[in-house]
Order: structure tokens, then C-alpha cells, then sequence
């Protein structure tokens, strides 16, 4: 039995996990279309690499990235691009994004695919290219490329790699129905990851509400040395940092990365997503996705093509409009709300969730902050939620982060038991969005005065260089004065000058003479006449 | 008697002496170049270089404030600016003086570049060397360094620079905070008994 630590807060919401995992994982149908955004990861959006019109095989690549965070994007199935264009894009600003939109041609016809045989033969970094190649990039919410997370820091020593499926949230039930029917594939895949970390213990946790997940799990890790550890259902065990918490005890430093403390955490879809781009050849271009809420008379979790519109799951599962009060994707404590249904399933849509208005009600009106404390228990971080608030409300960004704002890890749990009905995250969120703004602000004035600076010292450079030719040209050409008056004197003196000098310079003289006496002359003339005509010369 | 008032005069002297040549040392050694608050206003001033105020760029502004001139004379910063400064300089606020111009959005110059003659006078007028180009070449604004200043404009002979409003990017979008709403007891409407008076 593995020891257990324990994790400060949390709460125990309503879980509706039963809604969706009544039946097994449904492949969805085909879409008219899918849409694509380019950045479905962290980091640089990728760059569409087709042209509309064009037709494309399954698992091709349409978008590929050239920075080192990124992963490219590969058509779901094959058919013809039809536009690259701003679309509603699954984002809390309800923006536009850039997306490829593919019009299936329904015959799923595959690019060529490229199993490996025997990764263990081959070099680790040439897994990691190809995991990224394949367009992986983390299923469990963030979607942090996972050919970067699994090549941590050259000193730090990775010991343990964790599965993470815990799914604490409630209504998710993805991770689950996938534990269930996909145990293999999931154990192979952190058998590949764990072969690129050179891990030394390799746990699956999975939370006690999931029965069944377990024995799937159980079953398929039997004789290895793959633990399965079972821990207690509570919000949110299922956060990174909680997770590694409760499996080993150590906090992961604030400002740090797991890898600080050698664990590495990954969520179960993105072993799915490894496991398949190995052993299959398969890009990642598809997930599993729940779609729950009692809006829906046919809730269930399904296999869904990346691209396909959440409108179009939504009339799989029997959509009632006239219930539907809200539409969140992702889960009621971390989800958003979107504001069409237009878009698209991406690599971190692991929940929709279409609710009636009993269902989630409108947040009741915030009530001002009595004091009572609940929150500071509920917080899995153990921060200060309520002085967090005062100061994110009151403008001093300062002070929430000095009490650690920037470790908060959004979970919602305080402002579930606020009994003000405070929604805390809200401000939080909005406090860091404000000190990232005033941050870059700042990185860019400081720039914009280096860039002035050093324009001033380049233009006083010019200006001094330019005095300085001057200087030098004037002091060449009075050199050059003297030098020829000291040579005159010096001709003077001796009394011999050159024979050919002295018949120019005479010549000079002459001319000179001439020119005078004839000016002398005109100017006589003139005066002498005061002639209407001027004299002309011709 | 006297002896112990000439060893407390030799002991205050000898501290003295050693007090005095640290501090002189400090002094030297920890000498500040410059006045450090003409460098805290600097890094207030939204460094836009763009002379509204009056002076030839942020830092103679910082100069000219910490000799005692008016704070609010700068555009771009706007209430923000004018604020931290007041807070700064432990001053009452005052509103932006309307004679240097207006609090406007961000905004960078865009040029029209196949109307661009390439005559490098915006290149010469820009205090950030923010735009691009060579003589009888094709200019470009370096997007990410423009202050939006607007000091490249005018020279142009040719009027291809237009100041572009910078559009909301959902790279950097951030969550706004809560709206005030009402008190708990405005939730429900009053019943209505339906019962005139």
C-alpha cells in the first residue's frame, strides 16, 4: 500500500459524474465541417502550411510551427481545405482566432502511417521530435507541448512519473470512460514515457469515485511495476501541484516546476495521444470529450474529431434549447462560458457541459466580505484568499503579490464557499491579467528609453565625428597654407627660383597686369562717356 | 578630575575621527551618480519619447519635474502616469493639461508602403529607431518597438503614415474584473400584489 500525504483545503461539490459514463465512449459522427484553430497549445500559434482548396489525407500536416514551443496541427480526415480564416475560436474572451476549415469528404482516407516498431532502439530525442511532430501537446487543460515537459532541465533528476487521473471536477468524466476502455493504450503510453525520463516509479492515480477505472487500470498494470494508487475523492486532488502532493508529500516550489522536485505529472489522454503516435503512426486528431449537463437528453462521453463544432456534439446528445441555460466547456469550477456553440473541439476540451438554469443559476449577487475565514480553509494553496481579495479589488497589486497571487491555481474552491457569494477567481484572475499588462508595459518603456538612449549617443557620435573631419580638413588645409608660404619664402630667400617657376609665375604676372589695364581702361571709358550702350567686349 | 574629563574629550575625539573617516569612505565609496529621483520619475514617464510635454523626450521631462515643474503634461501616460507620479512626489493629482493634448488609445504608425518614396525622413525623426529603410528604399515601422509616438507622421512628405489603434489580441487578453452589481436585496424586483393602492 502506498503511503499517502494529504493536501490542506478543498471541498467536496456535487460530483454528476453518473450523467455521462451510463454508457460506453461513442465515436461522434462527421461534421460539415471542422475547424482548426492554430494554436490549440501553449505557446507559438502554428502557421497553415495549406492552401484553401487543397486536399488533404488524414493525420496530414495543415499547420506546422517553427519556434521551439509549439506543435504542428494535422487534418482529422481527409478532405479539402476550404478557408483559412478569424473564427470564434473555445477562449474566456469569446475572440476570434485564426483557424483552417476542412470540409470532410467522408472517405477518412489516411496519410501514409509510420509505426515504430521498437522505440527503445532509437534515441530519446528521436521519440520527443516525433511526439511533437504528432502534434501532442497536454489533454488534461493547458495544453503544454509534451515533448518540452518531458525534457526537463539537464539538472534536475526525474524519479517519478504521474498519470494523473484524478479528474476531480465535477460532470468530467472523459479521463474516466478512458481509463476504462483504453487502460492499455494508456499504460503503454507512460511505458513510453517513462522510458524517455528514465523514471524510476510510475504511478496511476486515480480518484476512489471511479470504480471501475481502477479495476480497468488494476487489470492492465497487473505484473508490472506501474503502481495504481487510489486517493480519496476531493476537489482539487486533481491539480497538479495537489496531485504530487498527496502521492509524495513534497510541495513544488512556488515560481518552480515539478520537475524542481524530479516528478513529472501527465494526464492520462496525453498517454492515449504518445501511445498511439508510437505504436501507430497516429498524429493526435482526436479525443475524448464529455458532453453532459442536463440540457442534453443523451449525455455521454464520445470519441470526437479535433475540429468538430461543440453545436454539432451538442445535437448528437440531444440538445433541448429551450432548457439550455448556459453553456460551459470544461468542467463548473474552472470551465467558461462560450457564447456560440459554433466553436470547435481542440486538444484541451476535455468537457461541455449545457445546462438548465436549476442546474447552474445565475451566481447570486456579492455580498460584502464578512470576515468569516472560509475561504483561507478551502484553499488548497494555502494563501490568503480574502486578503487577496481586498487588495486585487483595491488596486494593490503589489501586496496581493506579495501574498503570492501568482500561486493561485484557480480552482474555484474559495469562491465556492464564500457565503457572500464573492466570485474571488474572478478577481484574482483579473489582478494578474493587470500586473502582466502593467509588466510588459514596463518591459517595453524600458526598451523604448534604451532605444532612445542609445539614438542620442549615436547621433552625438555622428555629430562629434563630423566636427571632428571638420576640424581636420581645416587644420589640412591651413598646414598646406603655411607649407606653401614657407616654400615661397624660402624660393624668395635663396633668389633662384626654378628657371620654369619663375617664366610661369612671370607669365602669371603679365596676365594679371593685363586683365588690370584692361578693366582700368573699360571702367575709364565708361565713366568718361556715361554711354547709353555699355561697352561690350567681345 | 581633569584627567577623566581629557580622557572623555580624547575618546569622543578618537570616535569622531573614526565615525568621520567612515562616513567620508561611504560617502565615496556609495557615492549616487546623478539624482536618483530624476530616475524614479524617468522610469514612471511612459517613455514614448514623443515631446508633448514640451521637453525633447521623457528623461528631461524627469528633469524638469524633479525641479519642481507641473506633472500632468504628459499625453500618452494619462491619469495613470500622473497619479504615480503625485504618489511619487507626494503631491495632490491634478488632470491632464489639455494644452499638450489628450489621453489617446495605444497606437502605432503603420506606413502605406507602395506609397513610400523613401525619402528616410521618418527614419531621422524617430526617437525609438523603430522604422526600417534606407534612401530610395521602401520604410517599415518595426511594430513591436513603435511608441506611437507620432513624431514620423509630419516629416512624411508624401503622407503614407497612418497612427493605427492597436485592436484587441486574445494572445493578450486578460480577464476583467467583476462589474458591481447590486446588493443582494435588489435581486428580486418588490412583489407586486396586483392590488392598487
Amino acid at each position: 500500500m502506498t503511503q499517502l500525504w494529504d493536501f490542506s483545503g478543498g471541498i467536496h461539490p456535487a460530483e454528476n459524474k453518473d450523467l455521462s459514463t451510463t454508457r460506453p465512449i461513442e465515436k461522434s459522427s462527421l461534421p460539415e465541417q471542422l475547424i482548426l484553430p492554430l494554436q490549440q497549445h501553449i505557446g507559438a500559434p502554428a502557421e497553415a502550411c495549406v492552401s484553401v482548396g487543397e486536399k488533404v489525407l488524414k493525420g496530414q500536416v495543415i499547420a506546422t510551427v517553427s519556434g521551439a514551443i509549439g506543435v504542428p496541427v494535422h487534418a482529422p480526415t481527409s478532405g479539402t481545405i476550404e478557408a483559412v480564416s478569424m473564427l470564434p475560436v473555445p477562449h474566456p474572451s469569446g475572440m476570434n482566432d485564426w483557424c483552417i476549415v476542412l470540409a470532410p469528404d467522408g472517405v477518412d482516407e489516411w496519410a501514409e502511417r509510420e509505426a515504430i516498431a521498437d522505440y527503445r532502439s532509437l534515441d530519446r530525442d528521436t521519440v520527443l521530435e516525433r511526439i511533437r511532430e504528432y502534434g501532442i501537446a497536454g489533454m488534461g487543460g493547458a495544453g503544454f507541448p509534451t515533448n518540452i515537459k518531458l525534457r526537463p532541465p539537464k539538472d534536475r533528476k526525474v524519479s517519478t512519473l504521474i498519470l494523473n487521473g484524478a479528474e476531480c471536477e465535477p460532470y468530467i468524466t472523459a479521463d474516466d470512460m478512458a481509463m476504462r476502455e483504453c487502460a492499455d493504450e494508456i499504460v503503454s503510453g507512460l511505458r513510453i514515457m517513462a522510458w524517455i525520463l528514465r523514471a524510476e516509479r510510475c504511478v496511476i492515480a486515480i480518484e476512489d469515485n471511479k470504480p471501475e477505472a481502477i479495476e480497468a487500470v488494476k487489470k492492465a498494470t497487473a505484473n508490472t511495476q506501474t503502481e495504481v494508487v487510489v486517493i480519496p475523492t476531493r476537489y482539487p486532488s486533481g491539480g497538479e501541484k495537489q496531485l504530487i502532493q498527496i502521492l509524495t508529500g513534497m510541495e513544488v516550489p512556488s515560481d518552480g516546476i515539478p520537475a524542481d522536485i524530479g516528478v513529472i505529472c501527465q494526464n492520462t489522454g496525453t498517454a492515449i495521444a504518445v501511445s498511439r503516435a508510437i505504436h501507430q503512426g497516429e498524429p493526435l486528431i482526436s479525443r475524448i470529450t464529455t458532453i453532459t449537463g442536463r440540457a442534453v437528453s443523451n449525455p455521454g462521453t464520445y470519441d470526437v474529431l479535433l475540429g468538430t463544432p461543440v453545436a454539432h456534439l451538442l445535437s448528437q446528445a440531444g440538445l433541448d434549447s429551450w432548457q439550455l441555460h448556459r453553456l460551459i466547456l470544461g468542467g463548473p469550477m474552472m470551465g467558461y462560458t462560450l457564447e456560440t456553440p459554433g466553436v470547435p473541439v481542440i486538444k484541451t476540451t476535455n468537457c461541455v457541459i449545457a445546462a438548465t438554469a436549476e442546474e447552474l443559476p445565475a451566481p447570486p449577487p456579492e455580498q460584502p466580505c464578512i470576515r468569516c475565514g472560509m475561504c483561507a480553509e478551502a484553499c488548497p494553496m494555502e494563501l490568503l484568499p480574502q486578503q487577496l481579495f481586498w487588495h486585487s479589488k483595491a488596486g494593490e497589486l503589489e501586496k496581493a503579490e506579495h501574498l503570492n497571487l501568482f500561486d493561485c491555481i484557480e480552482c474555484g474552491a474559495c469562491s465556492y464557499v464564500c457565503p457572500s457569494s464573492i466570485p474571488l477567481v474572478q478577481y484574482y484572475r483579473a489582478a494578474k491579467g493587470e500586473i502582466r499588462i502593467q509588466q510588459a508595459e514596463y518591459l517595453k518603456s524600458d526598451r523604448a528609453r534604451e532605444r532612445f538612449e542609445a539614438r542620442q549617443v549615436r547621433l552625438d557620435r555622428e555629430q562629434q565625428e563630423k566636427e571632428q573631419r571638420r576640424r581636420e580638413r581645416a587644420k589640412a588645409a591651413t598646414e598646406a597654407q603655411a607649407k606653401k608660404q614657407t616654400e615661397a619664402e624660402e624660393t624668395g630667400a635663396q633668389g633662384q627660383p626654378s628657371s620654369d617657376r619663375a617664366a610661369k609665375s612671370a607669365q602669371v604676372q603679365e596676365a594679371l597686369a593685363r586683365k588690370k589695364a584692361k578693366t582700368e581702361h573699360a571702367d575709364a571709358a565708361a565713366a568718361a562717356t556715361k554711354a547709353d550702350a555699355r561697352p561690350t567686349d567681345s | 578630575m581633569w584627567t577623566s574629563i581629557l580622557i572623555a574629550v580624547a575618546v569622543l575625539l578618537a570616535l569622531a575621527v573614526i565615525f568621520g573617516g567612515l562616513l567620508g569612505f561611504a560617502a565615496e565609496r556609495f557615492k549616487v551618480e546623478g539624482n536618483p529621483l530624476i530616475q524614479q520619475i524617468d522610469s514612471l514617464l511612459p517613455q514614448t519619447q514623443c515631446g508633448q510635454c514640451g521637453f525633447p523626450g521623457c528623461r528631461p521631462y524627469a528633469e524638469s519635474i524633479a525641479n519642481g515643474d507641473a506633472i500632468n503634461r504628459c499625453p500618452p501616460g494619462g491619469e495613470t502616469t500622473i497619479k504615480a507620479l503625485a504618489d511619487l512626489l507626494d503631491i495632490e493629482p491634478l488632470p491632464l493639461d489639455a494644452e499638450h493634448g489628450v489621453e489617446q488609445e495605444k497606437r502605432v504608425a503603420v506606413i502605406r508602403e507602395d506609397e513610400c518614396i523613401g525619402c528616410t525622413k521618418c527614419i531621422q525623426a524617430c526617437p525609438v529607431d523603430a522604422i526600417l529603410g534606407a534612401a530610395k528604399q521602401m520604410h517599415t515601422v518595426i511594430e513591436s518597438e513603435c511608441t506611437g509616438c507620432d513624431l514620423c507622421v509630419d516629416p512624411c512628405p508624401v503622407d503614407c503614415i497612418d497612427m493605427v489603434t492597436l485592436q484587441p489580441d486574445i494572445r493578450a487578453w486578460t480577464w476583467t474584473p467583476p462589474k458591481p452589481t447590486i446588493i443582494a436585496t435588489d435581486r428580486t424586483p418588490p412583489e407586486r400584489t396586483g392590488v392598487s393602492a
